[in-house]
């Protein structure tokens, strides 16, 4: 090092001069695009008409409407978030411990990388053409007999809305569990073998323990991803499900609430959630990393 | 072994139909528009569509002042934190991660009433900034993904020697960052850009709330009022970021591609 100790001294003379320079527009972007944005929204959950601080924003979001909105939400985002999760861990445990040839692995997380992205309002139109009332699929199943919406299903309710939320949840949930299902030693599956374990007892005793906190985990993280999300609903449905960021998007565009500051409060409530999913996300996936590195 | 390798291939096999249907399906819906046959009739009203073209260039032009914009505030924030800030390094990633935490539609009703025609700075009372408004929404967007491709990308190379060495030969520190470190991480500005890209071209909510003319609130308005330019839009949508992400396999290290390289 003695060598470049000469010229080194250079940035050792101003170091923290030009580095903090250098980092500054991150700081005032973060600042002015993130931050302050965020907590001006905060701040005026606590506030009334003449900026006095209140509690009541936060009270009538026990008011029946919006009470149900949130249900609703966290009904949507639970339920494409269980089955994505499931579903998705299924398939990455497939591919990469099923014993599938070596294209399998590759080929899926490619596409996963392309699916968990392809979002918002084309992904509506996709589902429109396959299960809405003249899709493909609907058109398929009917000319063998099986008139999917004579049986009570219908795209733009519940159900459609979580089947088609799954299409970019379960490709996020193989992104995020693959590390973890890579992180199982080959040397764990065979000392349980020699000491006489079954696939079953070593799936339960040896595997599921290390495996759940990634698995919740990245629940978490489908969660709130799928509580955030509203292109996609919005292009599917209109307002006709009305969950939360339709609501809060409706009250942007015109004040349906009759009081920003209770829209300010929906915002709050919003965040918490996911909030409270990811901080809870990232906590299980420091404690997997420990058993994963 | 056997039994678990049936099981395998039968859980892929299901994947790829639940994941190929809505595709074929959208592709054979979008061939449907001349009565009796299937023609590319849909494709071809979109894309000679003025409100299709004028969105889309929009979206395009904006989503490289966001790539470009997105560059300037990572690349020399990394490399700081790498080279002599290493203390703000949990701040800073706490910061990159905050777009995966609040949900943009709350993010855009901050900038609303932040930057709104009655507030200190008013930002979208013209038009240019509502454009910058939007535009700096789309670098937080993007964010995430770009901190991390570049970062990875910068723990690859060595900076400190690098730094020494073209401080030792007279180089300021703008040629250092753009001359040294920019070229070297090259792959990972792309995957960035790539991912950045496939996030805002079509993007819904920042821009509607905005009243921007992109392209994802026209998808949204086409979505409302036809039958199968929809589907026409959602193919060359999905083509976007199959191509997007293609590119990053190609060019990048494949940062987010592929989860496993954290």
């Amino acid at each position: 090092m003695t060598t470049v100790a000469a010229p080194a001294t250079r940035v050792l003379r101003f170091p923290n001069l030009a580095a903090w320079l250098g980092v500054a527009p991150f700081f005032v972007f973060a600042i002015m695009f993130l931050i302050a944005p965020t907590a001006s929204l905060l701040v005026g959950a606590f506030q009334d008409h003449d900026g006095a601080f209140t509690l009541s924003n936060l009270a009538r979001l026990w008011q029946p409407s919006i009470r149900l909105s949130y249900l609703l939400s966290i009904e949507v985002s639970l339920a494409s978030a269980f089955s994505g999760a499931l579903i998705g861990l299924a398939l990455a445990i497939a591919a990469l411990r099923g014993g599938l040839p070596g294209w399998v692995r590759p080929t899926l997380m490619t596409f996963s990388g392309v699916a968990s992205n392809f979002a918002g309002v084309p992904l509506a139109f996709a589902f429109m053409a396959t299960l809405g009332r003249l899709g493909f699929v609907t058109i398929v199943l009917r000319s063998v007999g099986f008139d999917i919406y004579a049986a009570g299903f219908n795209l733009f309710t519940f159900t459609g809305l979580t089947l088609t939320y799954l299409y970019f949840q379960i490709p996020l949930m193989v992104l995020v569990v693959a590390p973890a299902i890579d992180g199982l030693k080959a040397e764990w599956g065979e000392a349980a073998e020699i000491l006489g374990a079954g696939r079953l007892q070593y799936w339960r005793m040896v595997v599921l323990p290390i495996l759940w906190p990634s698995v919740l985990g990245a629940s978490l993280l489908l969660f709130a991803n799928a509580f955030g999300a509203i292109a996609t609903a919005y292009a599917l449905t209109g307002s006709f499900l009305n969950i939360v960021p339709i609501l809060l998007y409706a009250q942007i565009r015109g004040d349906v609430l009759h009081d920003p500051n209770l829209g300010y409060a929906l915002a709050l409530g919003m965040l918490l959630i996911t909030g409270l999913s990811n901080v809870a996300y990232l906590y299980l996936r420091a404690r997997s990393d420990r058993w994963l590195k | 072994m056997k039994s678990s390798k049936f099981g395998a291939w039968a859980a892929i096999i299901l994947g790829v139909v639940y994941f190929l249907a809505p595709l074929l399906a959208t592709f054979e819906f979008s061939l449907r528009m001349r009565r009796g046959e299937y023609s590319f009739d849909a494709y071809r009203v979109v894309l000679a569509s003025g409100n299709f073209r004028d969105s889309f260039l929009y979206s395009t032009v904006l989503a490289f002042v966001t790539i470009i914009v997105g560059v300037l505030v990572v690349v020399p924030t990394a490399y700081w934190v790498q080279l002599r800030l290493p203390r703000l390094r949990g701040l800073v990633e706490f910061i990159t991660l905050l777009p995966l935490v609040v949900p943009a539609i709350v993010l855009v009703f901050g900038y609303i009433k932040l930057y709104g025609s009655s507030s200190l700075l008013p930002l979208t009372a013209t038009s240019l900034g509502a454009d910058a408004l939007l535009m700096f929404g789309y670098v937080g967007l993007g964010l995430p993904y770009m901190y991390r491709s570049v970062e990875t990308a910068l723990r690859a190379i060595d900076v400190r020697t690098l730094t020494e060495a073209a401080e030792s030969q007279g180089a300021g520190i703008l040629t250092i960052l753009f001359h040294i470190i920019l070229p070297n991480i090259r792959s990972g500005i792309l995957s960035g850009a790539f991912l950045t890209f496939a996030i805002v071209i079509g993007e819904f909510t920042f821009a509607s709330l905005l009243d921007r003319p992109a392209f994802g609130p026209y998808l949204q308005l086409i979505g409302a009022s036809r039958a199968y330019e929809p589907s026409a839009l959602a193919i060359i949508a999905f083509a976007l970021t199959w191509a997007c992400m293609g590119l990053i396999q190609l060019f990048g290290s494949g940062v987010r591609v592929s989860a496993d390289k954290r």
